[in-house]
């Protein structure tokens, strides 16, 4: 009763500083802007199918994706275990799924398993990590804070599958009417040989210690990397579904465009409550991305793939498109607090210059080699592009040549100097052979 | 062999004698004005031509689509260009449009519909792959028979609008080795060139991209790079200058192999 008891409060408190971070990133995505609306939900399932569950962008590093595959589909099934474990530790009751029968055994089967198999990958992952040079997951936006933080997460993963083995274990060798299936755990529990009495301590040790985890990794996430743990399925259901090249138009452009081509729509209009006047052409600070952008920072976990197949970062460029998308959440975590309060706040910074320079955002070709690798379908140009759409047209601080583009494009309809009355001489004197 | 002369029409000329055209032939500014590009074109319409196609050009009435413009951040411009464009498209009610470059294909057919244009279009290696497989465009597999071709992806063909095969399935006539470059498809480098970037010096690094693409396509000894966007074609050209191979090596779009291998 007392277990219950507490519990239950443990899991209210757990809830409540989760439901409360949930609630500022909720409160977060208000003060953005729109991106799309969510529409062919089929095709969503798909993707969510085929890049969520699937596993197959991440698979596009065959090794190591294989092995984030292997972790990821065993965190599936360990959860239904864990849903398990909150059940039971409501309701007082031991195992309450077990009536499920041979699903039972399959699940707790495959659970076993995957606690093994995780916990040696996460091993694996971390030696990699400490002792493999590998280049991704250094670069100039990885600082100690970011190494400490991935380091952290693995640790907590790997003390969960250590904790759950311990409670198979325990569980074989105290108990003695057995539910479910746990081969490895039988195997390892040869090697123990105490009491029951004992075993059924550190059953309940290892059941707490497991819970307590749980509760202790949902609330750290939020404000970690690892986040992507929520955030990649969601993200992935959500992404864009556009060609990767494809860019947004305006619409409040195309208000004003439509007017200077056509005058007589200005006065046709002037009823209309619409406001004309938008607050700012692109993107200068996080107010002005989307609740999208925001999305992408959250879902990152900063493997790195995208800025490891960016051309302009593999030739020595400032770009990196994982800074791009780690600034973005930044400075959302810093300027949000103040956003919330006052919707006009102004910390006297901003994303563009404080965190992300003019120089990276030019460097970009928008190949879109990063969208294409980034296993979480984060879409970091989009946020690129904005920005240049700021620099572009409120600041008027395009780098010369493309404000000459500019100018030779609105006076003869050609990025170079050349005049449109010289549009058609590639068709001169122009033959072709006939073989007869 | 005898040779004829092409006169290209434009829609302003068919429309004056009441006639129409099946295909706009959207030659785009980098083919309109860019001397190694002009080729492409000038090639391209030989195609064209020998397999009798109904086509005609905008001339003097295109105007830049305005792909560079909005990717340099200046969207009023694009939609000024975009809207001009689909005036005069629509004016010709323009139902298919053809082109050879990848930015004017992006453009159109992903970001005119939205702003009024809504035409089917097709990247000119597309159009050739179909010429092929209808039996239009008879192949001389001699010509290029043995050569080692390694084909560039340029981003807004692949990457960007999915187009891998046919460019690939086009060389796959000639009787060719196609060697693959080990970044290849999806996984392709950029050359450099997009998002504005061809019309601006590259920013500080220690390497250009189109150098670091250039040294790709030298690792798998190909004797003809070929590929299909006048902005690869000035990249490619410049990497395989700079590494001194121009005599070895060509670069090559799609369209001037296939009107070469044809001997038009």
């Amino acid at each position: 009763m007392y277990k219950q008891i507490a519990f239950i409060i443990i899991t209210i408190i757990t809830l409540s500083i989760f439901l409360y971070s949930v609630s500022i990133i909720y409160k977060n995505i208000k003060l953005l802007k729109k991106a799309y609306p969510i529409k062919d939900h089929i095709k969503r399932l798909k993707m969510l199918l085929e890049i969520g569950i699937g596993q197959n962008k991440i698979m596009r590093f065959p090794l190591i994706g294989f092995l984030h595959a292997l972790v990821f589909w065993g965190f599936l099934v360990i959860l239904i275990g864990s849903l398990e474990m909150l059940i039971d530790g409501f309701l007082g009751t031991e195992k309450i799924l077990a009536f499920l029968g041979t699903i039972y055994n399959i699940l707790m089967a495959l659970g076993d398993i995957s606690a093994y198999v995780i916990g040696i990958l996460i091993i694996v992952f971390l030696f990699r990590r400490f002792f493999l040079h590998i280049k991704r997951f250094s670069g100039i936006e990885m600082n100690h804070k970011n190494h400490v933080d991935a380091s952290f997460a693995l640790s907590l993963i790997l003390l969960l599958m250590v904790s759950l083995a311990l409670m198979n274990i325990s569980y074989l060798k105290s108990s003695d009417e057995i539910v479910g299936q746990y081969p490895i755990s039988k195997l390892v529990a040869n090697v123990f040989s105490s009491s029951k009495q004992n075993m059924h301590v550190l059953y309940e040790i290892s059941w707490w210690t497991h819970i307590l985890l749980i509760f202790f990794f949902a609330n750290y996430l939020p404000y970690s990397k690892h986040f992507h743990v929520f955030m990649s399925l969601p993200n992935v259901y959500l992404s864009r579904l556009t060609p990767y090249t494809q860019m947004t138009n305006m619409e409040a452009v195309t208000k004003e465009v439509k007017i200077m081509l056509d005058p007589n729509l200005a006065y046709a209009n002037t009823n209309s409550n619409e406001p004309l006047e938008i607050a700012r052409f692109g993107m200068k600070d996080i107010e002005d991305g989307t609740w999208k952008m925001y999305l992408d920072s959250l879902t990152c976990t900063q493997c790195g793939r995208c800025t490891s197949v960016c051309p302009a970062n593999q030739t020595g460029k400032l770009l990196s498109p994982r800074k791009i998308v780690k600034n973005f959440r930044e400075r959302i975590t810093e300027k949000s607090k103040g956003l919330r309060k006052d919707a006009k706040f102004d910390d006297g910074k901003s994303l563009f210059k404080d965190y992300i320079s003019a120089e990276e955002l030019w460097a970009c070709t928008t190949c879109n080699a990063c969208v294409q690798e980034c296993p979480v379908n984060i879409d970091h140009p989009s946020i690129i592009l904005e920005m240049r759409r700021y620099i572009f047209m409120e600041e008027s601080a395009a780098p010369s040549l493309l404000n000459s583009m500019s100018t030779n494009i609105e006076n003869n309809g050609a990025p170079w100097q050349y005049p449109p009355s010289d549009r058609l001489k590639w068709a001169e004197n122009l033959t072709i052979n006939i073989n007869d | 062999m005898a040779t004829k002369n092409i006169h290209v029409r434009t829609m302003l000329e068919l429309n004056a004698e009441g006639k129409k055209a099946e295909y706009l032939f959207w030659v785009g500014s980098a083919g309109s004005y860019d001397d190694r590009a002009k080729k492409i074109t000038r090639a391209f319409v030989k195609i064209l031509e020998s397999c009798n196609i109904d086509y005609a050009v905008l001339g003097q009435e295109e105007t830049d689509s305005g792909d560079s413009a909005k990717r340099a951040g200046n969207e009023f411009l694009f939609q000024m260009q975009a809207m001009q464009n689909i005036e005069i498209m629509n004016s010709y009610e323009v139902k298919k449009i053809i082109t050879c470059d990848p930015h004017d294909f992006n453009t159109i057919k992903n970001e005119y519909p939205e702003l009024g244009g809504n035409y089917e279009i097709l990247h000119h290696t597309q159009f050739i792959n179909n010429l092929i497989l209808q039996g239009k465009l008879k192949i001389n597999d001699k010509v290029f028979s043995g050569n080692n071709i390694t084909y560039h992806d340029p981003c807004y063909l692949g990457r960007g609008n999915g187009e891998y095969n046919a460019p690939r399935n086009v060389l796959k006539t000639l009787n060719c080795n196609i060697v693959e470059m080990e970044r290849n498809k999806s996984r392709a480098l950029c050359c450099g060139a997009g998002g504005a970037q061809m019309f601006k010096e590259a920013e500080k690094g220690n390497m250009e991209v189109f150098e670091l693409r250039t040294i790709d396509a030298l690792a798998v000894n190909p004797n003809i790079i070929a590929t299909s966007c006048p902005f690869c074609m000035t990249m490619l050209t410049d990497g395989v200058k700079l590494k001194n191979k121009e005599n070895e090596i060509r670069v090559l779009d799609i369209a001037e192999i296939i009107a070469e291998s044809l001997g038009i």
